[in-house]
């Protein structure tokens, strides 16, 4: 039994129907990449992971336990995060305050996890009480998945976070990933840059019109010719 | 020197009052709009409400007898503004909430404030009949004089408007301390920055609207109180503070606090100066001013009975050339 297990997932947004029949799976520390065209569902399947969509079948469960349609605050508790693909931060509030939302669910002393969070994002140290919309691109996507981390999530969910960002700041973006994944967190992330993705991809998960196209190891499917045809742009 | 007190009396010292009657109306009204996303017409009402509740606790403590050595209104505003707390946090449950679990446009909730407005006003009307009263029925008013050098003119104060100051002040700087410090405070602030990623985040957002109704009621039912200490209740109260308030919301920047504050006095002191006879600063210098040129006897800018006029102007300028109102808010 996989550690997350997606079967036979169906969802959508009110009577509009946009999965049918997803499914996933992925081991416990390992990376998921979803990649797919634009409209093909990939955010519409992260936002039924977190309960924010209408799940009108199949089933979603973690380490064995059904989290089908659960709402975020019970989410967090079980230690899923997620960052959405826009409007991500909180614009108005410091880097620091961001990060303090994230805890909001903990009532612990979560100051060692700040910290930690300023050293896996050093730019991010200096401007602590700095507002977050006043940043550059790449520092409010670190501010997004800091502010998912303070949770210290056992699965973490990432919609695009290189979205927008220089080719410079989006390996390093991916850099974060892979350490963020060595310390343990099992990720979940959507991708637009699919080459670069399924290259830290323990699995890859090409989606086409709300529906699983192609399934394997990220390796594998950047080796695939019809994958590279169709989905990579090659 | 003397006309000059009379200036710093008639315009700035009301103006301060005005401005801090709007400041905290206005406040309670930029966050419910910053969290609850709709414009809370009963507002005014609410503020009447809470200077009705003040008098009925001042009137029930006097019927016990007791010997209060400072006017009773004064200490009842404060327990009065946890009731109203209480009552605005009981109108949004039983009128707002299934509106918006429903999932109604912003639209559909104003109009229900609009029957609230009315309903509100209805039922202070009923219980304390359309007359005015005066808050101040077990003890006369202080004064308070303040002797100012080289004239025999005063700086006139009240006893309300002292307080009025003074928790003006207090409520404020706590309101500060409240949004940048407390947990709650800030969850606050995510909200209206971003609901979406605040209940991603799992802030509770039913904790946030209850703390957005304690303060916007408990600061209405203190500037209602204040303001019918000043003057005399009145069942209409809300009538003349309406157009203010949501002007200085508007143009301090919908949803930001401190735009609200200053908004509130903005609108305050544009009020008193307006209506303020500036002839009387021209008088001491009739002696040097050309034969010609006689000062008329008032040179006031809008005359008194205009006064609402003030803030529907400066709202109109405002959503004309800068909607997003002085602290960058939301555009209606
Ligand atoms: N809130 C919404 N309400 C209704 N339909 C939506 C909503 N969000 C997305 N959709 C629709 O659902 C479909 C899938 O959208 P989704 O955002 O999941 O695509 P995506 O694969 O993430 O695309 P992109 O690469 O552009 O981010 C699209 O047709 C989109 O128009
Ligand atoms: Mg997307």
């Amino acid at each position: 039994m996989s550690f997350l297990s997606i079967d036979g997932l169906s969802a959508g947004y009110g009577q509009m129907s946009i999965l049918s029949d997803v499914v996933l799976q992925l081991d416990e520390g390992e990376i998921g990449v979803i990649v797919g065209a634009n409209g093909a569902g990939k955010s519409t399947l992260l936002k039924a992971m977190f309960g924010l969509v209408n799940i009108t079948a199949g089933s979603i469960r973690l380490a064995g336990d059904d989290i089908t349609g659960m709402a975020p605050e019970r989410l967090a508790a079980r230690g899923v995060a997620f960052v959405p693909q826009e409007y991500n931060i909180f614009p108005t509030l410091t880097v620091n305050e961001n990060l303090e939302m994230g805890a909001y669910s903990r009532r612990d002393d979560f100051s060692a996890v700040i910290e930690g969070i300023y050293r896996i994002f050093p730019p991010l140290a200096d401007k602590r009480r700095q507002m977050a919309g006043e940043l550059s691109g790449g520092q409010r996507q670190m501010v997004a998945v800091g502010r998912a981390l303070m949770i210290e999530p056992r699965l973490l969910l990432l919609d695009e976070p290189t979205a927008g960002l220089s080719p410079m700041f989006m390996s390093e973006i991916f850099d974060r990933v892979l350490a963020i994944n060595a310390t343990g967190v099992t990720i979940v992330m959507v991708e637009q840059n699919a080459k670069q993705a399924l290259a830290i991809a323990h699995r890859g998960f090409v989606l086409a019109n709300g529906m699983n196209a192609f399934t394997d190891t990220g390796a594998n499917l950047l080796a695939n010719p019809e994958v590279a045809r169709s989905f990579l742009g090659a | 020197m003397d006309e000059f007190v009379f200036f710093l009396n008639k315009a700035v010292i009301s103006g301060l009052i005005i401005g801090s009657i709007y400041a905290l109306g206005a406040v309670g009204l930029t966050l419910i709009f910053g969290i609850l996303r709709f414009a809370h017409i009963a507002h005014g009402d609410m503020m009447t409400l809470g200077a009705f509740v003040t008098l009925v606790l001042a009137g029930a403590v006097s019927l016990t007898g007791v010997q209060s050595p400072v006017p009773l209104s004064l200490i009842a505003f404060i327990p009065a503004m946890a009731i109203t707390a209480v009552v605005a946090i009981g109108i949004d449950r039983m009128f707002y909430r299934p509106l918006r679990e429903r999932g109604s446009r912003p639209i559909i909730i104003v109009m229900a404030s609009v029957g609230v407005m009315l309903m509100l006003q209805g039922l202070v009307r009923i219980l304390a009949g359309v007359g005015t009263r005066n808050m101040f029925f077990d003890q006369p008013k202080d004064i308070y004089r303040i002797a100012l050098p080289g004239t025999p003119r005063e700086l006139v104060l009240t006893e309300p408007q002292a307080v009025l100051i003074g928790f003006t002040a207090v409520a404020v700087i706590a309101l500060h301390l409240f949004l940048t410090r407390a947990r709650l405070g800030k969850a606050m602030r995510a909200v209206s920055d971003n609901p979406d990623l605040a209940r991603i985040s799992g802030i509770d957002i039913n904790h946030v609207v209850a703390a957005t109704w304690v303060i916007g009621g408990g600061l209405a039912c203190a500037a209602g109180s204040l303001l019918s200490m000043d003057v005399v209740l009145k069942p209409d109260l809300s009538f003349n503070l309406l157009l203010p308030i949501f002007a200085a919301a508007i143009v301090g920047g919908i949803g930001q606090p401190y735009g609200a504050i200053a908004g509130g006095f903005l609108v305050g002191f544009s009020e008193t100066l307006a209506i303020f006879n500036w002839s009387v600063l021209l008088r001491p210098f009739a002696g040097v001013l050309p034969a010609w040129l006689e000062v008329p006897g008032n040179l006031a800018l809008v005359p008194t009975e205009y006064k609402l006029m003030v803030p529907f102007v400066i709202l109109i300028i405002v959503l004309v050339y800068r909607p997003t109102g002085i602290f960058r808010g939301r555009v209606l």
